[in-house]
């Protein structure tokens, strides 16, 4: 049960590849051991970004991470994405792909963002079922990650932690733990992100994320951390990583950074921080 | 959590995303116990914001001749009117050209229209299928008599505009600087000789012998339309510069 949904990416650092990297990769990628892409932005017909990918694809272990499938959202799945989906994966051979716990498209408009759900058991038999043919059409089990969360919805009957250890269940699916979602949503809603932690099926995680939170506050002037991908990993979230790996053991880390991205050499040092965190696990 | 609060349908979050001035659905809190506020609003902005961007990223040359600040002024309205159809974020903006047509503030820039279509065009060039270039000696060795029965295979990458305005000129301008445009008709040939799109100005003639390729006109027959549009067209510079642009890939010859 376990290997089937545990990824085969290496237990080591990545990092979400940006194309002013592809150069530095090639050069020197330590100590980056695998990489990460979003599936849209490799979904032309051919050019620059396939011809980089393909190139990369033979040198590191790729996850393909889906930003763009809405499997949260409560029409059905666009088939000619699915389809895109399994085109990309038939020819890249990914050794993970994975996708979020949110919706972004309805009736066809697509919004560029990963909206928020409420957990109830209605959301949980439509999430569950769109896995099941994502699962299906790519003939391969996925990951799901939690979300980062800036409200909560009033109709919400369980806790997200029970919610996606109930989609697993149900689907097999593995999960994608991102560390900087957990502190983010944590402190916006005013849950302690230790019981979160404790509280999530680690067994299932096939991958870790990181990534930078920007600061702002709510009408109340209470903290509002944003999910932004702009900036390095927040202390707190580095050893709430400590407390997840102390439980989880060594796992794949990917540090995501998406906007102000960095010249290669500040990228590299997040995920040299990385594997200092890989390397700390306690035997 | 309280099981028999109102539930927030999605069509609801959708409508209150798109407008800054609707109501925050009632359904969703703080976590607090008090109402959403302004946490609503990190999605309106993280929406706004994701597809304000792709405007300025997917419009390169409509942003160097309005400026950032302008083309932000259009990408508001344009992304609440036109939010995008696909995940494909690359292909976003496919309706600027005809919603600029009907933008007001800017109807004295008749030519944006076709600005928009040029970017486009680049964008659909750079994704755009590979194609092995034709080797310019297979068609340089052709007898006159088979090179006019020759039938030319077009890249994937070729893209062609045909304007009322000086579309070169003003596309020179916004990225290289020149001088100020001389008011024509201009017919762009947007290529892919490599990974990077290119664009070429085409001599009198070469759109509508580059139509009569695209439709499986022998050459004979697509030089003849070309004359038949202008006296005279200079068909060795327009064959050079679908070699130059890598925008031939294979010729078939009459049996």
């Amino acid at each position: 049960m376990l290997d089937q949904t545990r990824s085969p990416l290496p237990p080591l650092p990545g990092v979400g590849f940006k194309p002013q990297h592809y150069l530095d990769l090639l050069d020197d990628s330590a100590p980056v051991a695998w990489l990460e892409i979003h599936a849209e932005n490799y979904m032309g017909a051919g050019g620059r970004p396939i011809a980089m990918l393909r190139h990369l694809a033979e040198r590191f272990p790729i996850s393909v991470h889906g930003v763009g499938l809405s499997i949260g959202g409560d029409g059905p799945l666009d088939p000619a994405h699915l389809a895109r989906l399994r085109a990309l994966c038939d020819w890249l051979h990914p050794a993970s792909f994975s996708e979020h716990l949110a919706w972004s498209t309805h009736e066809s408009a697509f919004f560029n963002d990963l909206l928020p759900l409420p957990y109830t058991a209605a959301t949980l038999t439509r999430v569950s079922n769109h896995i099941d043919q994502v699962q299906e059409v790519l003939g391969r089990p996925m990951l799901l990650e939690n979300p980062s969360s800036y409200l909560a919805f009033k109709e919400s009957e369980m806790a997200e932690t029970e919610f996606l250890a109930e989609v697993s269940r149900r689907t097999g699916c593995g999960l994608l733990l991102d560390v900087n979602n957990v502190f983010v949503s944590a402190v916006n809603l005013g849950l302690d992100p230790r019981a979160y932690v404790e509280a999530f099926p680690l067994e299932k995680v096939g991958e870790i994320h990181l990534g930078g939170h920007d600061e702002d506050a709510d009408d109340a002037g209470r903290p509002l951390l944003i999910d932004s991908h702009g900036r390095q990993v927040a202390d707190p979230v580095w050893s709430l990583l400590d407390h997840v790996l102390a439980r989880s053991g060594p796992r794949p880390l990917l540090i995501e950074w998406d906007t102000d991205v960095p010249d290669w050499p500040v990228l590299a040092a997040e995920a040299s921080r990385a594997a200092s965190a890989l390397e700390r696990i306690p035997a | 959590m309280s099981s028999g609060a109102s539930p927030v349908a999605q069509a609801t979050f959708r409508e209150a995303l798109l407008r800054p001035d609707a109501a925050v659905p009632e359904g969703l809190g703080d976590g607090h116990g008090g109402p959403a506020g302004r946490r609503f609003a990190v999605y309106r902005n993280n929406v706004a914001v994701g597809l304000t961007d792709a405007v300025l990223e997917g419009f390169p040359t409509l942003r160097a001749l309005l400026g950032e600040e302008a083309l932000r002024a259009i990408a508001a309205p344009f992304l609440r009117a036109h939010p995008p159809s696909s995940p494909l974020m690359f292909r976003y903006g496919a309706a600027l050209p005809a919603f600029l047509d009907d933008f007001a503030p800017l109807a004295h820039l008749e030519y944006l229209p076709d600005v928009a279509r040029l970017d486009l065009a680049l964008r659909a060039a750079y994704h755009a299928a590979d194609a092995t270039p034709l080797d310019p000696a297979r068609l340089s060795e052709l007898p006159p008599e088979a090179l006019a029965g020759a039938r030319l295979t077009l890249a994937p990458a070729l893209r062609l505009l045909r304007s009322p305005w000086p579309l070169y000129q003003i596309w020179q301008l916004a990225h290289h600087d020149g001088p100020p445009p001389q008011a024509r008709a201009e017919d762009l040939l947007i290529a892919r000789p490599a990974f990077d799109p290119q664009v070429y100005l085409l001599p009198p003639g070469g759109a509508v012998f580059l139509q009569a390729l695209a439709r499986g006109a022998p050459t004979a027959e697509a030089a003849d339309a070309a004359s038949a549009e202008t006296p005279a067209p200079d068909l060795p510079a327009i064959l050079g510069l679908l070699l130059q642009g890598g925008a031939l890939t294979d010729m078939e010859l009459p049996r």
